[in-house]
């Protein structure tokens, strides 16, 4: 495949190399230092970091803010809009606000019902879905272009991604569902985290056999436990996540004091494993508030240091 | 049909606490048949409510009255000749007929009696759900007969989202996934079709709407 | 067997306990009864299968309403026993007297009386 957009993380896929990518989320306050200090810590190890938009629901300081932070700062952000929030007005308005600073990723996605953040007696947009803001992105994109049919002056740069949940239910709509996405015209995707190799290259396979994989990047997403109560946490709290048993006692049985190394080692052999799968074109690290452990899991994991390219 | 839930009886007593005459008016067709608002309900909060004032030592009249519907010129007429016996009706009809009766009485308050909540079916007695949301538009013929504008939390058109888990809705464990159910009833050949963008200006989005038909007009 | 029961209690004869609505309730006590019970057969035993427990569920909508307008819930009560148990009828009969006069008259009689 070849680069159709100025964004780095785009032409260093093109290039065939294996793609990091990790996540900072906004801080509940106007503090732009939390930004800069988690993404001066991951900076040098990844090639691109998503700007999280009010993830869970709970208000936040906007992704796009942070994410011209990020552009100042000399790095490339993936800005992530959820459908919950904005109407096609407002998410247009966005997108050319982000490309006006040369932010040149976008990830797609419909957010957590509110009714689980902050704010559960508000309303919800829903004006288009995920599926809808991908097309919205390529039409503006590629025929510079508003939904409404008018000519985009200076049209939108944008590397167009999504998420996909190989462990959602119900797993037969999973590869259906990414063909979708493609259909739309999403160029890369970001997982879940994924715990279960096995289901995650099942799904990989037959997406492999409907040719999909030729089609799109695809990013596996890892998390590393950072204690035992988390991996279980993660096993049956978190809907749409699956952790096998073995990974739930092997962080059980490791001395509290040493979860955490081991949390990260799991990261790191998962990692190492799956570098070696076909269709994986790179890695999402989403160390959830445990930034600083980036540096070490792609150092470890033999992608160190990050490509460059022009 | 519009279903409707009772207000509690506080709620109604707050609001009509200082009025002397009051009309309980319900209404005979949809809020009867979700028991909400027919003429047994008007029935008890009118005994309810003639029981509070007197114990307040107060003296107000309450009586009782079930229109066959609140949403039609030719019934609301029926009370012409009694309105000026009240300084208050509480409509126990759904939010049109509580309108309806304001525009036309409009010298009297008019209070509503329950909360207007959707269009839904009967499942069994007691229990109400959502089918419709009156977009205006309707996108059944290809979403299965399942309707995920009423049915989804994101009224996403192209779903199910990452929060669907064994065919339940991410927001609750009793609600079934929109999605999951087109599975469940092997209607998802056509899945792979990009529904598009959904014009909502027949929705509330396009201001009040209104259907015309010049051919039944007289 | 003659048992006794107090004598200021106004017995309604229904088919089934099921029968009883809030409405029937809500009247008795408007018209001035100091309280109102329902004696139903054995919960599971109803020979309409769900009488009974439509009833208590009855009762207990118009307590919550009795409590809402100050008359007080207490003043209904359901009750259950089989046909056979004469003796418990009496006993539930001397209950709910005792219950009542210790909440003394339905307030409603008393403002009747003032209004008048």
């Amino acid at each position: 495949m070849k680069a159709k957009t100025p964004s780095k993380l785009e032409k260093i896929l093109a290039a065939g190399h294996l793609a990091v990518t990790s996540e900072c989320g906004p801080p509940r306050g106007s503090d732009m230092e939390v930004i800069t200090e988690k993404a001066n810590l991951i900076k040098d190890y990844v090639d691109a970091i998503n700007i999280t938009d009010n993830q869970t629901s709970v208000t936040r300081m906007s992704s796009l803010a942070a994410c011209i932070q990020l552009k100042l700062m000399g790095l490339e952000p993936v800005l992530q809009m959820v459908t919950r929030d904005r109407n096609r007005i407002a998410l247009q308005s966005d997108i050319l606000g982000a490309a006006s600073f040369d932010i040149h990723n976008v990830l797609c996605l419909s957010g957590d019902h509110q009714s689980f953040g902050d704010c559960p007696t508000g309303q919800n947009v829903h004006d288009i879905d995920s599926m809808q803001l991908i097309q919205t992105v390529r039409m503006m994109r590629d025929q510079g272009k508003f939904l409404g049919g008018d000519d985009i002056k200076r049209p939108p740069k944008m590397f167009v991604g999504a998420a996909a949940n190989p462990f959602a239910d119900p797993f037969e709509i999973r590869v259906p569902r990414l063909a979708k996405k493609i259909a739309a015209g999403v160029e890369f995707i970001q997982t879940q985290c994924i715990y279960n190799m096995e289901k995650f290259e099942l799904w990989l396979k037959m997406a492999g056999d409907r040719g999909l994989l030729e089609k799109v990047y695809i990013l596996a997403g890892v998390t590393p436990f950072k204690s035992a109560g988390m991996a279980k946490y993660m096993k049956n709290r978190v809907p749409g996540i699956e952790v096998p048993d073995e990974l739930v006692k092997r962080m059980a049985d490791t001395p509290k004091e040493k979860q955490p190394e081991e949390g990260v080692k799991i990261c790191i052999e998962q990692i190492q494993h799956l570098k070696e799968v076909e269709g994986v074109r790179g890695f999402h690290v989403m160390a959830i508030e445990w930034e600083e452990m980036v540096p070490e899991i792609v150092e470890k994991s033999g992608l160190y240091p990050r490509p460059s390219v022009e | 049909m519009i279903v409707a839930d009772r207000k509690p009886i506080e709620e109604i007593i707050e609001e009509v606490k200082n009025h002397e005459k009051i009309l309980i008016l319900g209404c005979n067709e949809c809020v009867t048949v979700c028991e909400a608002g027919g003429k047994k309900e008007v029935g008890v909060l009118a005994s309810a409510l003639r029981m509070y004032f007197l114990n307040q030592g107060r003296e107000v009249k309450v009586d009782e009255k079930t229109l066959e519907r609140q949403c039609d010129h030719e019934y609301l007429e029926e009370i012409r000749d009694v309105m000026d016996q009240y300084d208050a009706v509480v409509s126990l009809a759904c939010g049109v007929g509580v309108q309806f009766m304001a525009e036309k009485y409009h010298e009297c308050p008019i209070y509503p009696g329950v909360d207007t909540c959707f269009l839904g079916a009967t499942e069994k007695r007691g229990l109400w759900t959502e089918r419709c949301q009156a977009c205006g538009q309707c996108i059944l013929a290809r979403t299965g007969g399942i309707c995920p504008v009423s049915r989804c939390a994101k009224r996403i058109l192209n779903g199910p989202c990452g929060g669907s888990a064994k065919g339940k809705c991410e927001i609750n464990k009793e609600i079934d996934c929109a999605w999951e159910l087109l599975k469940a009833l092997d209607k998802l050949d056509d899945y792979e079709k990009i529904d598009s963008i959904k014009d909502w200006s027949t929705d509330r989005a396009g201001g009040p709407r209104k259907v015309v038909r010049e051919d039944v007009q007289e | 067997m003659r048992l006794q029961y107090p004598p200021d209690i106004k017995i309604i004869l229904v088919p089934c306990t099921g029968k009883v609505d809030v409405l029937h309730i809500l009247h008795a006590f408007e018209k001035g009864a100091d309280g109102v019970y329902a004696v139903g057969c054995m919960e599971g035993d109803c020979h309409y299968n769900s009488g009974n427990l439509r009833a208590r569920k009855r009762v207990e909508q118009a307590q919550k309403i009795l409590d809402t307008i100050g008359i007080g819930g207490e003043r209904a009560q359901m009750y259950n026993l089989s046909s056979s148990e004469g003796p418990r009828f009496a006993q539930f009969a001397v209950e709910m007297e005792e219950r009542i006069r210790k909440l003394g008259p339905n307030p409603i009689k008393l403002a009747k009386k003032k209004a008048a």
